[in-house]
């Protein structure tokens, strides 16, 4: 019995110290190398600045909670610029010269398209945070931004049903995500009984800032004797002086609502709200959300970023679950090896800052639900409505002609990031 | 009927009959209560049982409740109205109107509203408003009622029309009892006519709107009536349309002139292809965002003067930028138009990064004073006082820049320079420092442009890259060297614009624009206006 527990207790002990040892010799180890591909100068810098930033918090957390497979982990931070071509050149930097495990980048649909080939050809992982217009699917990309139908449809919905609209005026800047947005909307809108004469499109340039006579159209549009609704893919700085506009020109939100798709806390952050209040805008996060997850969060961002007054928007919160998925397909592979962790990262489930669970689906989309904020006088939003559990993300639009007889499951055997029901082969449209 | 239409009907008049009694036995309180308890629905069925009750608090209580300004207080329950002040809210109980402290926002917990909610406010409040003391209110309250439509508000209108003094607020009340009657279904023919005709003096888009819904009316006379007065209302919009049009243009071309202006003398005079011009800008609009910091900081009862001080700073800002860029980079480049190209396409880089490094990438608020906040009606042309002020500013630049050119001797040296140097070297000028205030005369001014900019545009590292190829348009257009064709090709390129965004979009409109511009510089080489004599060669 007393020789049993003496050995017993050497055992632990040898445990112990093996364990040690084995600790000790993780720290000499390379650490993992993490790839950030966001702008810091330029136009996106606006946008993408604070996604670098948000990724840095979360690789120093992950540091402190001891890194990944016993190895620290270190971000490799790069800055194209906001210059397409150069996000291409920086992305093939990263995966051959740093050999990074993965890359959290890209905003803009155009930087995203820029670099998609070069993750295909070096086979490496991209994390992409941004709302976008779907119709794509590359096995080497995963999308913790939201779909179409996570975001534009269900807005479309509540404004339909919640405020009674029958006219419409889609409003966007000219580039590949408002454009495909509005065709997926006047395609759904259409579905849905709504004529011709009550869509009005309209396209602005990059960085519109004179709206005086857009809005008066609007305001004309509006005054037909049906609910008026604006849905807005304008992106970026023209926002800014667009709402002003509204604001001067009495344009009420109880009167012509514009429900905005790329409208957060971080873009109110230059304006007055006070007239702006009652304007909605559709995401998957809200700063205001009352859980205990996204109040630590937001704890944590301010101390990290030592400013009481930063906010947290939505492509913070993709790249938050992007980055803890990746983190537990990683330990679930035990491995960082962009084949493992592409196989092993489907179905893996994180919380979201919400209050629910973020599912990495078969077509590298996930779960979200879909939240209607109004615009508040402190530039935060109320949520006023939510779809009941969470939305999958539809890669291909099912009303658009073209892709709605295709999905894509990257898992074996299928293996397809376009694959054609109503031919049965792999290989559509799009890519 | 189906079982589900029973049920539902069932539930309604069980949930009308609740209402009933808590109409009946409820008093302010508990109508109160049920304001703040419940989804967005029942605070609805709870806004109108308010509204309804006659109580004398519900106006100001579902005023706040519209404002957002109606809370809950978690330690008591009880129902507060909050008006900031300071960093505190100033409460006031809802039910007595009484003071009840202070607190802050964070513990308190607001009444939620949303957009529904916010026009049944409206229509409540306008309703309980209609004989209020305070002629806006009442103002107010017959748009309302104009727009909203609801036959049960007729007598309550008609009652007020009757007891109304003021001739303005009179005919509004008119308007709205016109509207109402054209909706309703019980309305004698003779009485929908004349409101047919009341509608159409009111002449603005939504009278059209309700006149076209009457012209397809079941009645003949009721269908030529509305129709008629749909017609001629069509024309008087028109016209009013044109009218709108012209003044954005003229609002545009301000804008692009005071973009602009300042070019029209680094490049337009001295020749210099200074790509870091819409840089200046940008300075200009981050100096009046610090002013205005300062301002908020330390002396805020001068934040309506906010603009007016950032002015002259900005000016010297932007103006000594300026004359540091002349002397240490371009005056080693004068008469190599590339090399100085890009050299001021690289300043224009370094400025930007360095404003983003030191303020941050993102937007800065710079708040418009109450003076150029809101707008007024010409007709029916919406003016916003903002860009009324801009068109002002960018005539009195104008009117200033040409004084300094032909009046002080700085003007003087100036023109003599830039006519024949070696002449004027000869005369005894300094021709180097001509040329450092030169520049910093023609950067000065797109500083001050940037406080204007900033009350329209974001304040943002990229805010002068907007701006800079309109600027080389508007100064190649007008002729190079003649501020005269600076502000006739602004007003120009501005209304054409203008004319041709609703018809060919602003994508379009400004592709229309460009190619108009190359044709016309084909013909005419020195622009609209082009200088004579020597400088040519």
């Amino acid at each position: 019995m007393k020789l049993g527990s003496l050995l017993r207790t050497g055992l632990v002990a040898a445990g112990l110290l093996a364990g040690a040892a084995a600790g000790a010799f993780a720290q000499d180890k390379e650490p993992i190398k993490v790839g950030i591909l966001h702008s810091l100068s330029g136009t996106m810098a606006i946008s993408e600045t604070t996604l670098k930033d948000v990724m840095l918090m979360l690789i120093d957390e992950q540091n402190k909670k001891g890194g990944l497979l016993g190895r620290k982990l270190e971000a490799v931070v790069v800055d194209p610029a906001s210059n397409w071509p150069l996000f291409a050149e920086k992305a093939r930097e990263l995966l051959q010269k740093d050999k990074v495990a993965a890359v959290f980048g890209c905003w803009t649909s155009v930087s995203r398209k820029s670099v998609l080939p070069v993750f295909e050809e070096l086979n490496g992982l991209l994390f992409y945070p941004v709302q976008y217009e779907g119709e794509e699917s590359s096995r080497n990309v995963f999308y913790t931004g939201a779909a179409p139908n996570q975001q534009a449809i269900p807005a479309v919905d509540y404004l339909m049903q919640n405020e009674g609209v029958k006219r419409w005026v889609l409003a966007g800047t000219d580039y590949v995500y408002p454009r495909t947005t509005n065709k997926i909307l006047e395609a759904y809108l259409k579905m849905k009984g709504v004529k011709a004469e009550d869509i009005m499109i309209n396209y602005t340039p990059f960085g519109h800032s004179d709206w005086q006579s857009i809005v008066a159209e609007i305001k004309k549009f509006g005054s037909a004797g049906k609910k008026t609704a604006v849905v807005s893919t304008i992106n970026g700085d023209a926002n800014v002086p667009f709402y002003k506009e509204l604001a001067n020109q009495g344009i009420k939100a109880k009167d012509i609502p514009v429900v905005a798709f790329s409208v957060g806390e971080e873009e109110l952050a230059g304006i007055d709200t006070k007239p702006l209040v009652g304007h909605l805008a559709a995401w998957n996060y809200f700063e205001s959300v009352k859980t205990p997850l996204n109040e630590q969060f937001i704890k944590e961002w301010k101390a990290f970023t030592k400013n009481p007054k930063r906010v947290t928007n939505d492509p913070m919160e993709a790249h938050m679950i992007g980055f803890n998925m990746w983190v537990q397909a990683v330990k679930k592979a035990g491995s960082t090896d962009p084949d493992k962790v592409i196989d092993a990262i489907i179905g893996v489930s994180v919380p979201n800052l919400t209050g629910g669970y973020a599912t990495m689906m078969p077509n590298h989309h996930i779960t979200k639900p879909v939240l209607i904020g109004e615009i508040q006088g402190d530039g935060q939003f109320d949520v006023v409505w939510q779809t009941p559990g969470e939305v999958v993300g539809d890669e291909w639009s099912d009303y658009l002609p073209d892709s709605k007889n295709l999905i894509s499951d990257w898992r074996k055997p299928m293996n397809c990031g376009n694959f054609n029901v109503a031919t049965g082969k792999c290989g559509g449209k799009g890519l | 009927m189906t079982p589900s239409r029973v049920l539902t009907g069932m539930v309604s008049l069980i949930t009308a009959l609740a209402l009933a009694g808590a109409a009946v036995a409820g008093d302010l309180g508990t109508l109160v209560v049920n304001l703040t308890t419940g989804g967005f629905g029942d605070r609805e069925t709870a806004i109108n049982a308010l509204a309804a009750s006659g109580e004398p608090r519900a106006a100001p209580i579902l005023e706040a409740l519209g404002a957002g300004r109606l809370y809950v207080r978690p330690a008591d329950k009880a129902v507060v109205i909050g008006k900031a002040q300071g960093n505190q809210l100033d409460l006031t109980d809802a039910l007595t109107g009484k003071p009840a402290g202070t607190a802050s926002e964070d513990a308190l917990q607001r009444v939620r509203i949303n957009n529904r909610l916010r026009g049944v406010i409206d229509d409540a409040v306008g309703s309980l408003t209609l004989l209020s003391p305070d002629p806006r209110m009442r103002r107010s309250a017959a748009d309302s009622l104009f727009k909203q439509r609801s036959p049960s508000a007729l007598p309550a209108v008609e009652h007020a029309l009757a007891a109304e003094k003021d001739a303005g607020i009179k005919r509004a009340f008119a308007e709205a009892r016109a509207s109402i009657i054209l909706a309703s279904n019980d309305a004698s023919k003779a009485q929908k006519l004349e409101a047919i005709s009341v509608i159409r003096g009111r002449g603005d888009r939504d009278a059209m709107g309700f006149l076209q819904a009457a012209a397809s009316s079941s009645d003949a006379d009721i269908k030529a009536a509305a129709t008629a007065a749909a017609g001629s209302l069509n024309q008087t919009l028109a016209v009013w349309e044109a009218a709108q049009n012209v003044w954005y243009g003229i609002s545009l071309g301000s804008v692009l002139l005071l973009a602009a202006i300042g070019l029209a003398i680094t490049f337009g005079t001295m020749g210099v292809i200074n790509m870091a011009h819409g840089e200046m800008v940008m300075l200009g609009a981050y100096t009046t965002f610090v002013v205005q910091q300062v301002i908020l900081a330390y002396a805020p009862g001068l934040f309506d003067a906010s603009i007016v001080i950032a002015l002259p700073l900005a000016f010297l800002v932007a103006g000594v930028i300026g004359v540091l860029i002349e002397r240490s980079v371009i005056r080693f480049l004068y008469g190599r138009p590339l090399d100085t190209l890009l050299a001021t396409w690289g300043l224009s880089l370094v400025l930007q990064q360095a404003v983003r490094t030191i303020f941050g990438p993102t937007n800065r608020e710079v708040r418009a004073p109450s003076w150029m906040s809101g707008s007024f009606l010409v007709g029916q042309i919406d003016v916003t006082y903002g860009r009324l002020w801009i068109v002002v500013f960018a005539l009195l630049v104008f009117a200033v820049l040409i004084l300094v050119l032909r009046k002080t001797p700085l003007g003087l040296h100036m023109r003599a320079v830039t006519q024949n140097r070696p002449m004027a070297a000869a005369m005894g000028i300094r021709t180097p420092r001509v040329d450092a205030l030169t520049f910093g005369l023609g950067s000065g001014i797109a500083g001050l442009a940037g406080v204007a900019l900033s009350q329209i545009d974001n304040v943002s590292p990229n805010l002068g890259q907007g701006y800079i190829i309109d600027s080389f348009m508007v100064v190649v257009f007008g002729g190079v060297g003649n501020l005269f064709g600076t502000l006739l090709g602004a007003t120009a390129l501005g209304i054409a614009n203008k004319f041709l965004e609703p018809y060919a979009g602003a994508v379009l409109g400004k592709i229309l624009v460009l190619v108009f511009i190359i044709l016309f510089i084909q013909r005419r080489p020195r622009g609209m206006f082009a200088l004579k004599g020597r400088a040519v060669e």
